[in-house]
């Protein structure tokens, strides 16, 4: 599959799976009032994965992925993606980022494909002309998100979920293996969350890392493979089935979230000791039936459910 | 008849000032037409009058001095960009009050140094321009510039276009955005040096503003948007250099009159974005509507 996305950036020639690695080692980020957005960081991804980045807005996820891309200085610790500093990693093009719908100018009068070409500007030359393999990768990756057949939309025209494919099909098209997500999944609907964790499925499959930042929690046990919480540090970082629990989700969150634990009487008409736990910021709550046991998304306007 | 139709029509070419305003008038209008898509779509549009404001103390000294008014000037915008970005940074007052701030101060201060040493330039040139009576020196400066900025604005227009349109993407693929923007306000200082002989200080903006507001008007694609407003900087300038000879009116209104004008016809009459396109789209609907 790697093949077919034309000629490979110079990286992407040793194992994918030393590319896609991520090693954030006790990295702090402050603003220029001398206000710690991130303080002492640290987390490690060493191999192909989903991993959530999970935390309330405002917990510094914006300011960790900022100093992932460059934008910002570290103030203290060490990046290192796919064993490189990150202005090397960027270099060469191993790095892709998916923004938040916020950040875009959607009346930018640029096509679907043009933003897709965009992803190929670090293999151009100089002048950024596109050659045949430029094109071929971006036509493979249009097909793969199934934009082919909007490729000559304006990017205003689109739907909120097609608009977050043409902009992975752009991640595609770089080859990149380190890509970040900004909140994915805001805004679009379920169908279109899970086609859109389908492709991510296959991505980390092919060999990519990503890090998703989210801060809907009812999805992250279907589609992250690791999880980090975060506010301000890493309060746990692990496999999501281990880490994504009530009680770190509840530090990580704290009063952010409202709080149901439903058992005894109110849920049985037996002595089943188990209770349901929904931790909800009321967009799309996480339901937890047991002590581990199953997650499932409740579709808005459902979550009085389990009564 | 038509003989004589036509020679009249040729009349403005036979005098070499004509001739040298329209062609010059035609290249300032090129280059800025070329910059107003990057400020029109980022939204910076007033960022180019600021600029063109702020320039007219560097003029006013570069006189006094006795240097090249284009260095003066040019200076003058650069710091002018320095001291609404730093305005900005301190104060985390919005941009538009930062914009206000600097240049009616740096304008004023243009117009105190010219006030206080009367001889040294008019006044009426800076503000109005004065491209019929552009000395030789002066069109060696402007072409110079407009040459420049051309070829560099030619070599690097996708670099900008992906650093305005997503910054965070030209960082990942190992652009600087930064340095971008540096060279794009670098550019737009000097075309605005460029553009104050020609139409003034005061109608500048409609230079670095119009032909990007109609360009995006008529087409969804970057490229295309640059082409279709260079052809409309270009043609209205000279135009309207062409046309002041017969009204014997002021150059610099004449040109941004004709950019107005193509404007308003972009905005009626625009294929997909125009008001009479909406229109019949809208019509469109609600028959179908009413068939089924």
């Amino acid at each position: 599959m790697t093949e077919a996305l034309g000629a490979p950036p110079p990286a992407a020639m040793r194992a994918p799976q030393e590319a896609a690695s991520l090693a954030v080692v006790d990295v702090s980020v402050r603003y220029a009032n001398g206000v710690a957005a991130v303080e002492r960081a640290s987390f490690t991804l060493d191999r192909p994965t989903i991993c959530g980045l999970v935390g309330v807005n405002g917990s510094g996820k914006s300011s960790l992925f900022k100093a992932l891309m460059g934008f910002v200085p570290t103030g203290g610790g060490t990046i290192r993606i796919a064993g490189l500093p990150v202005e090397r990693a960027l270099k060469r093009g191993l790095v892709a980022y998916v923004p938040q719908s916020e950040e875009v100018d959607w009346n930018f009068p640029v096509l679907v494909e043009d933003v897709v070409m965009m992803g190929r500007y670090g293999h151009m030359g100089l002048l950024r002309i596109p050659r045949a393999a430029d094109r071929a990768a971006v036509d493979v990756a249009l097909a793969r998100v199934g934009m082919a057949e909007l490729r000559h939309r304006q990017i205003g025209e689109l739907s909120g979920g097609q608009k977050k494919r043409a902009f992975l099909a752009r991640a595609l098209a770089q080859g990149a293996w380190v890509i970040l997500l900004d909140e994915p999944f805001t805004g679009i609907d379920l169908t279109t969350e899970q086609a859109i964790v389908e492709l991510m499925r296959e991505m980390r499959d092919e060999g990519r890392l990503m890090l998703v930042s989210t801060h809907n929690l009812g999805s992250v046990p279907e589609f992250c493979d690791q999880v980090v919480l975060f506010n301000r540090t890493v309060l746990a970082f692990g496999p999501t089935e281990t880490t994504f629990t009530a009680e770190n989700l509840a530090r990580t969150f704290g009063a952010a979230l409202r709080h149901v634990r439903l058992g005894g009487a109110d849920l049985h008409d037996d002595a089943d000791a188990r209770h349901v736990t929904v931790l909800t910021d009321d967009e799309r709550p996480l339901v937890l039936y047991g002590a581990r046991g199953r997650q499932a998304v409740v579709p808005p306007g459902q979550e009085e459910a389990p009564k | 008849m038509g003989g004589e139709v036509l020679e009249l029509l040729l009349e403005p070419f036979a005098y070499s000032y004509m001739a040298r305003a329209i062609w010059v008038s035609a290249l300032v209008g090129g280059v800025c037409a070329f910059l107003s898509c990057y400020l029109v779509l980022k939204g910076w549009s007033l960022m180019g009058d600021a600029l063109s404001h702020a320039v007219v103390p560097g003029v006013a000294v570069a006189y006094l001095v006795k240097l090249p008014y284009a260095a003066g000037a040019f200076a003058a915008g650069l710091l002018a960009a320095l001291a609404m970005a730093a305005v900005q940074r301190v104060t985390l007052l919005r941009e538009d009050a930062a914009i206000g701030l600097v240049f009616t101060t740096m304008f004023a201060a243009g117009l105190l140094i010219v006030s206080v040493n009367p001889a040294s330039v008019s006044v009426q040139t800076i503000i109005m321009g004065n491209v019929l009576a552009i000395a030789d020196e002066d069109v060696v400066q402007v072409v110079g510039i407009a040459a420049v900025a051309l070829a560099v604005l030619l070599l690097r227009w996708r670099d900008l276009m992906l650093a305005f349109f997503d910054a965070s993407h030209a960082q990942a693929v190992g652009l600087s955005p930064w340095r971008l923007r540096v060279l794009f306000f670098v550019l737009l200082s000097a075309c605005t040096v460029a553009a104050l002989q020609t139409v003034g200080a005061i109608m500048v903006i409609a230079m670095v503003v119009t032909p990007g507001a109609t360009a995006y008007l008529l087409t969804d694609r970057f490229g295309r948007m640059l082409v279709v407003a260079v052809l409309i900087g270009t043609g209205t300038a000279a135009s309207g250099a062409y046309v002041s000879y017969f009204l014997d009116g002021a150059t610099g209104g004449l040109i941004v009159v004709a950019q107005t004008l193509a404007f308003l016809a972009a905005f009626a009459f625009a294929p997909k974005h125009g008001r009479l396109a909406a229109w019949r789209r809208t019509r469109a609907a609600s028959s179908g509507g009413a068939d089924r």
